[in-house]
């Protein structure tokens, strides 16, 4: 294997790695309110149509992947209303969205089906791109990406050292005990829900305008749920989430190269590949109870109201 | 004297009762003053509308005779209202001065060096970087004392505060406040154990059904009038003599452990028995081991690992057995966590009956009689007087009291001839626990062994024929409960013993 394959294996990962990576970050902060959010794969699709939409219509990079924020939050807006003003249960409400999400973004997109348009250019890092293969790996992808390393630098931090973080476990852990604190327990959790909304509507964007600069019915392929599942087997840990996001898509393109080299294993069997390593290795990864504990809200996916 | 805290005419009803009725009383400045009064009084409501958690329907609060209305807990901080809960509100998975940072809006860093402080002025320490998940009870509780003492009090409440700790750290809570009440601050005390009230104490209100039943002087007032107040006319117990068959029924000998996971003390080399007909009491501190002794009686630990040594029931060695053959052997357990060991919080009281009493007739031919679980279950209820709303009412929904009872009853139902019971009485209000007292000693007469594991040292005076501490994982010497002092008794919670006797 030559190095420039090495280099494009490199940059491929981080391409298809960067939407779940997205999403779970979005999920994850959700999830450490309390707040289940199983709709982020309608979210993602919702997110990825508008973004398409706009793009093709105003030709602005910029103003489509503001509607697809736009259009996460706006979804997770229904599902925060829904789970918490209404307190209905949020796993049914969960999947309601998806499947909403996914009817209504391919309703929306029907005179799109299958246009192109050009994709979001790349955005080399200067100097640092040039050098032999760790420049085209590391340092020539589009603002994106590194957005989502930015995000998961941030949210790293945030949970680890400051006090935002302590107050979104707080409320994760024992809402009750934050509420008697004085801690805005429903405000933290919609802002947690319309955060998580925001970043499955970017990673729709991202689908849609970058990584496959193409509007296609359904066409984020189940990875809205992966990221969910992800969240869960990363323990709620930013690290496993980023590598667990990466490894998804390493596998996914593992499976591309192995069909390339002529492998003679059903291409069906490749495709399912990234979506079994991923759970496989994190489920491995996840299997100490105590650790697992100790990150894991308590509180999940438990309505909460104020006065008992 | 000026005054710190008054409140006028407060009522606050909640669908189908009335929590407080009309309720006034003042505290002054420097004033220790008591909240008397059983479970379900009213007590806990009052003081959460004083800290802001819930809101009057009608009254008026006057702090420093300045009217205010207090609509949140950060409300009340602000006024310099501090309160301690009974039921901690800490979170496990953050580390102690992470905690107290989230209260107070500091860094976690600040408050470390804070606590640092405090240890000097008040002689109340945690260590800042252990996380609360791994704290005992009593840790937990100074916890909390700690992020009060952190805020710049002039008020603070403190919910049942000394039933986690030994006579000398009540000593110390004691004293600590006493500072306080010097400097100026004042304190609502509420607790069950009239005697410390008394000695503490400036003045009390008594609550009964959410109303002020009476207004005394604690040093000037007898005990019995003070009972009579808070519960109507009803004898405390008084234990009868003991008699104790010869052979030890419930025999341990060099049982040792390791660490016990979610507990760091480890047992060392444990002897002793328990024989049928009397109640052996083994104080301490919680997180000296008790976890790791009761899981190793129950069966529970072999989950993890075989404790080394020998444990018998009746001469037969049960050390390798599982807790269902032990139960089954006739061992009752009645475990220090009531929602998740004792009873399952989301499970109605029938399912909860069933739980451990499905040997009692209750299975035909593999399914469930249930008919029969729900007569076993209303019997429990009428025998032990466990106030419910029925016998599909959830375990979460009854009170503390009232779930112990039912889970006591639950295992008293089935005629154990070993009783394992741990803190039997915690957080339970003074009439429940002199039926409690009443059922463990009318079971004692009957011939049955039983251990209690417990923090209250009255308690354990209260009903235990012998008596030990445990500390650091190893047991002190066993006395005869009339033979031993308070002071003694303290001296082996803080493991002075291997070198006196």
């Amino acid at each position: 294997m030559d190095l420039d394959l090495l280099a494009s294996l490199l940059y491929a990962t981080f391409r298809t790695g960067t939407p779940i990576l997205l999403v779970a970050l979005g999920e994850l902060i959700c999830e450490k309110s309390g707040v289940l959010n199983l709709g982020q794969e309608g979210v993602m699709l919702m997110g990825a149509v508008t973004g398409f939409i706009v793009v093709s219509q105003f030709d602005s990079y910029a103003l489509g992947i503001f509607t697809s924020v736009l259009t996460g939050i706006v979804m997770a807006a229904i599902f925060a209303f829904i789970t918490l003003t209404l307190q209905a249960n949020q796993v049914a409400s969960g999947l309601a969205l998806a499947i909403f999400g996914t009817g209504l973004s391919a309703f929306i997109g029907t005179d799109y089906q299958g246009q192109s348009i050009a994709g979001l250019p790349s955005l080399a890092v200067p100097h640092l791109s040039e050098i032999s293969v760790i420049g085209p790996a590391f340092f020539q992808h589009d603002i994106l990406v590194y957005t989502s390393l930015a995000a998961t630098f941030l949210l790293w931090w945030n949970l680890k050292y400051a006090r935002l973080g302590l107050i979104l476990k707080a409320v994760g852990e024992n809402p009750d005990a934050a509420n008697a604190l004085g801690l805005p327990v429903l405000k933290v959790r919609y802002l947690a829900v319309l955060f998580g909304g925001a970043m499955s509507g970017l990673a729709g964007a991202y689908v849609s305008l970058v990584y496959t600069p193409l509007w296609a019915e359904n066409m984020t392929a189940g990875r809205g749920w992966i990221a969910v599942a992800l969240v869960v087997f990363a323990s709620w840990r930013i690290s496993r989430v980023l590598l667990g996001a990466y490894l998804f898509g390493l596998a996914s393109i593992l499976h591309l190269v192995a069909q390339v080299f002529g492998a003679d294993i059903s291409p069906n069997l490749l495709a399912a590949l990234p979506y079994a390593a991923t759970i496989v290795v994190l489920v491995i990864l996840s299997s100490n109870q105590t650790r697992h504990k100790l990150f894991a809200p308590l509180a999940l996916a438990i309505p909460w109201h104020k006065s008992r | 004297m000026t005054t710190r805290l008054a409140l006028k005419n407060i009522t606050k009803a909640y669908p189908g009762c009335v929590a407080n009725d009309d309720i006034s009383f003042s505290l002054n400045r420097g004033e220790i003053h008591a909240l008397l009064g059983e479970n379900g009084a009213g007590k806990s409501t009052l003081m959460n509308i004083i800290y802001g958690v819930v809101q009057p329907d009608a009254g008026e609060l006057f702090i420093n005779d300045v009217k205010v209305t207090i609509n949140s807990p950060a409300d009340a901080r602000s006024y310099g209202i501090g309160m301690v809960f009974q039921h901690f509100t800490l979170f496990d998975s953050m580390t102690v001065a992470e905690n107290i940072a989230l209260a107070l809006a500091q860094k976690p860093a600040e408050v470390s060096s804070a606590i640092e402080a405090l240890r000097t002025t008040y002689e109340l320490y945690v260590e800042p970087e252990k996380l609360v998940g791994t704290l005992s009870m009593g840790e937990k509780q100074r916890v909390e004392i700690i992020r009060c003492l952190l805020q710049d009090i002039q008020i603070l409440i403190l919910d049942e505060p000394t039933s986690v700790l030994t006579p000398q750290e009540a000593e110390q809570l004691f004293a600590l406040l006493n500072t306080l009440s010097a400097k100026g601050c004042a304190v609502i005390f509420i607790s069950h154990k009239l005697s410390e009230v008394a000695r503490i104490c400036h003045s009390a209100t008594i609550l009964r059904r959410g109303k002020v039943s009476g207004k005394i002087t604690p040093g000037q007032t007898s005990l019995s009038t003070l009972t009579k107040l808070m519960m109507g006319d009803q004898s405390s117990v008084t234990k009868t003599e003991c008699r104790a068959a010869s052979q030890s029924f419930l025999t341990v000998e060099g049982l040792s452990t390791r660490a016990y996971p979610g507990d760091d003390t480890a047992l060392k080399n444990l002897c002793f028995d328990v024989k049928q007909g009397e109640i052996l009491g083994i104080a301490g501190v919680a997180g000296n081991g008790q976890e790791a002794l009761l899981s190793a009686l129950s069966g529970e630990i072999n989950q993890y690992q075989r404790p080394a040594g020998d444990i018998r029931f009746n001469g037969q060695s049960v050390i390798a057995a599982s807790p269902v053959e032990r139960r089954s052997s006739g061992m009752g357990y009645v475990p220090a966590e009531r929602l998740g060991r004792g009873a399952v919080a989301n499970m109605s009281l029938v399912s909860n009956a069933l739980l451990t009493c499905y040997g009692q007739g209750l299975l035909r031919y593999g399914f469930i009689n249930i008919q029969a679980v729900q007569q076993l279950t209303r019997s429990i209820i009428a025998k032990f007087g466990v106030r419910t709303p029925g016998i599909e009412a959830n375990a979460n929904q009854l009170s503390g009291g009232n779930l112990q009872k039912f889970i006591l009853g639950r295992e008293l139902q089935q005629q154990p001839r070993l009783l394992i019971a741990a803190h039997p009485t915690w957080g339970v209000d003074i009439s429940a626990q002199q039926h409690i007292y009443r059922d463990l000693l009318t079971l004692r007469d009957s011939g049955c062994a039983i251990l209690i594991i417990s923090e209250d040292t009255d308690e354990l005076f209260t009903l235990c024929d012998r008596i030990g501490a445990l500390c650091h994982g190893e047991l002190s010497p066993l006395m005869a409960a009339n033979q031993v002092s308070l002071d003694q008794l303290g001296q082996w919670m803080l493991g002075e013993f291997a070198h006196a006797s």
